[in-house]
């Protein structure tokens, strides 16, 4: 499969008065053209960050200190990283563009739904003032908003959450990208809502052609989203495979807690499966692997060496001693 | 044998709305409508439901947090409405309340010693030493350490303040709290460690909860029993289980089928809602729920249906299970 974006040793820091903090260590991974790529990891793992990085929308005190995001339009090649200010604007909103986690403070109380759609447009496009406001209305009866017409003259605040979700969603497809950005799209809404919400995205991704990068720490939303996921731990990615394998072949222990501590509720008979303990603070990381201390298959080399991602099997990557041949390769 | 602890009958608690420039009154919120269910003893009894539906404002007024308009609640043979205001601050060291978000709901000026001693001081006449034999029974029970007793909110994490908040709830050892989506805010690998530390609590100390939550998955693990509210009404009661294997309202079915599945080979067969939950200041005549019901048929739209038994502990309130 080709590759739409290539995300190459990504480094981020965050910058303190004592010295730079990293957050985000040497991550790559690759996203399939019209592939939905999951990331799952818990608070503060770092997966909105990567996000923003690729969006190049990282700002003081968090700065990319190495690696390349290399993007693949259907035109050129590009590293975003390497872009100047002007450069990456004509990519962002048009190539590439973004979901936000709470649709309730993403959207500007003070212009209107039409000023906020059209905006993107108006940007990228040489269209005129009755053209750009079809589109809008075509686009916001493709994202299921009844009574377009009238919403397109509302404000943020007369709506509720998930419409005001599905106007993010159709802010973030006017310009027909090639890779849109999902950062917890449906964390802030009710089940029935993210139902809604789940449903709509996998129908545009066929419809529009576009490859998405779904961020959540609900695997629930993985498993009906998701083809290829990564699991954030601690700034670095512990596994990567495809989604019937991470459920049904779990390699990694933590990803293995994780979904144990998912799937033993509801079973009254045992006590919940938990994680011990919490995960590293950020600049404070471990010398050998950041899950040691939480992992209930540790060994002795754990403590003194951090393992590498390494594949175990074909496309099943697995950052884990257990699965290495001897300790030391 | 007398098991109930708590019984709400009729229910119901309605906010103002004011406007204009007198800031007359309006309208009303009907934030919780009509509502009776009763609590047993020790056991877990849980509100599901979606935001704004008023679960959060029943739990609030068992406890006269917000006060109720009317209604009736009777906690040990005793109606919690008619009490003075003086009298209801005695009764909260019986029954308290765990708070949804850590982050907010401590003092960040009180270290931990403070927090656990303030519910001591208001409710009891206590000798320091008493006090502070407390706090340790207390601390060791939720799992913090002596050591964590001087510092602040904000040196700790999460899934540990959300430990001191339940350690403020059972300090005063009370027989009743009500749990206002306690694991919400926290990561899946710590609230599972909260989960069950909230079930040994309960065998510990024989406690009764009131468990107020959106995730279903999460009630179905910790309750006994089960509310599902819909626009401050409850339109299906039961025992968990029986809700969760033959759900028979047209919006707990809904509710349960939008859960995302655990498993990608598994795609379940999602029943979507149309649209988005109406006003709770002009709530539709009829059933609450019929401008987005698949099954609604025209008396739904004249009629509220009233909770009816279906045996076995089981209420609906729907028109399509009646003769």
């Amino acid at each position: 499969m080709e590759n739409i974006l290539e995300v190459k040793n990504l480094n981020i820091d965050l910058i303190t008065e004592k010295g730079n903090k990293k957050l985000i260590d040497n991550v790559s991974f690759n996203v399939g053209k019209k592939q939905s790529y999951g990331i799952v990891g818990e608070s503060g793992c770092g997966k909105s960050i990567t996000a923003l990085a690729v969006m190049q929308l990282l700002s003081f005190p968090l700065k990319t200190s190495g690696g390349e995001i290399n993007f693949h339009s259907e035109k050129e090649s590009v590293n975003i990283l390497s872009l100047k200010k002007n450069e990456i604007r004509k990519i962002r909103g048009k190539e590439i563009s973004m979901i936000f986690q709470e649709p309730m403070t993403a959207l500007d109380p003070i212009f209107t739904i039409e000023r906020q759609i059209i905006e993107a447009l108006k940007f990228h496009t040489d269209l005129n003032k009755k053209d750009m406001s079809d589109m809008a209305l075509q686009m916001l009866k493709k994202v299921g908003i009844p009574r377009a017409e009238e919403i397109l003259k509302e404000y943020p605040h007369q709506l509720s959450g998930g419409m005001l979700q599905r106007i993010m969603i159709a802010i973030a497809l006017i310009c027909k990208p090639k890779l849109l950005i999902a950062d917890e799209p449906t964390t802030a809404l009710d089940v029935t809502i993210q139902a809604q919400i789940l449903d709509l995205m996998n129908e545009l991704k066929t419809s529009f052609d576009t490859s998405i990068i779904m961020i959540t720490h609900d695997l629930g939303v993985i498993a009906e989203t998701c083809e290829k996921v990564a699991v954030f731990y601690a700034g670095q990615i512990v596994e990567e495979t495809d989604v019937v394998t991470l459920f049904h072949n779990t390699a990694h222990p933590y990803t293995s807690g994780l979904l144990k501590a998912v799937t033993s509720l509801g079973d009254k008979s045992k006590n919940l499966f938990t994680i011990p303990g919490m995960v590293p603070a950020g600049g404070h990381m471990p010398k050998g692997c950041r899950f040691e201390e939480r992992c209930n298959k540790k060994m002795k080399i754990c403590k003194d060496k951090s393992p590498e991602l390494i594949e175990i099997a074909d496309g099943h990557k697995c950052r884990c001693w257990l699965y290495a041949e001897s300790g030391d390769n | 044998m007398n098991n109930v602890l708590l019984e709400v009958e009729n229910l119901k608690t309605y906010f103002p709305v004011k406007g204009g420039v007198l800031k007359k009154t309006t309208g009303y919120v009907h934030a919780v409508d009509d509502i009776s269910f009763k609590v047993n003893k020790q056991e877990t009894f849980a509100l599901v439901g979606e935001s704004g539906c008023g679960k959060s404002t029943t739990g609030r007024s068992l406890l006269r947090v917000i006060e109720p308009t009317s209604g009736k609640i009777t906690f040990r043979n005793e109606d919690v409405i008619r009490l003075s205001k003086e009298e209801m601050r005695k009764k909260r060291k019986d029954m308290q309340l765990i708070f949804q978000n850590p982050y907010s709901s401590l003092n960040p000026r009180m270290t931990v010693n403070k927090l656990l001693s303030e519910p001591l001081r208001t409710h009891f006449s206590m000798s320091q030493k008493e006090i502070e034999e407390q706090i340790l029974w207390v601390i060791d029970k939720v799992g913090l350490t002596k050591e964590q007793l001087d510092r602040y909110p904000h040196q700790f994490s999460g899934g540990q303040r959300q430990r001191i908040s339940i350690a403020r709830a059972i300090i005063s050892k009370p027989s009743f709290v009500v749990a206002d989506e306690p694991v919400s805010a926290l990561d899946v690998s710590i609230q599972s460690q909260i989960l069950n530390l909230l079930i040994e609590l309960q065998k510990d100390l024989k406690l009764t909860y009131i468990f107020i939550s959106h995730d279903l998955n999460v009630v179905r693990h910790i309750s006994n029993s089960v509310a599902v509210m819909y626009l401050g009404r409850i339109v299906e009661t039961g025992d968990t289980e029986q809700i969760y294997t033959s759900a028979m309202h047209p919006y707990t079915k809904a509710l349960l089928s939008a859960v995302p599945s655990k498993d990608p080979l598994q795609k379940k067969k999602r029943i979507i809602l149309k649209g988005d939950v109406p006003s709770p200041v002009n709530p539709p005549n009829g059933c609450p729920l019929n401008s987005r019901c698949e099954s609604a048929m025209s008396i739904c739209k004249e009629i509220r249906p009233e909770l009816a038994d279906m045996g076995n502990n089981h209420h609906v309130a729907c028109h399509l299970y009646k003769e």
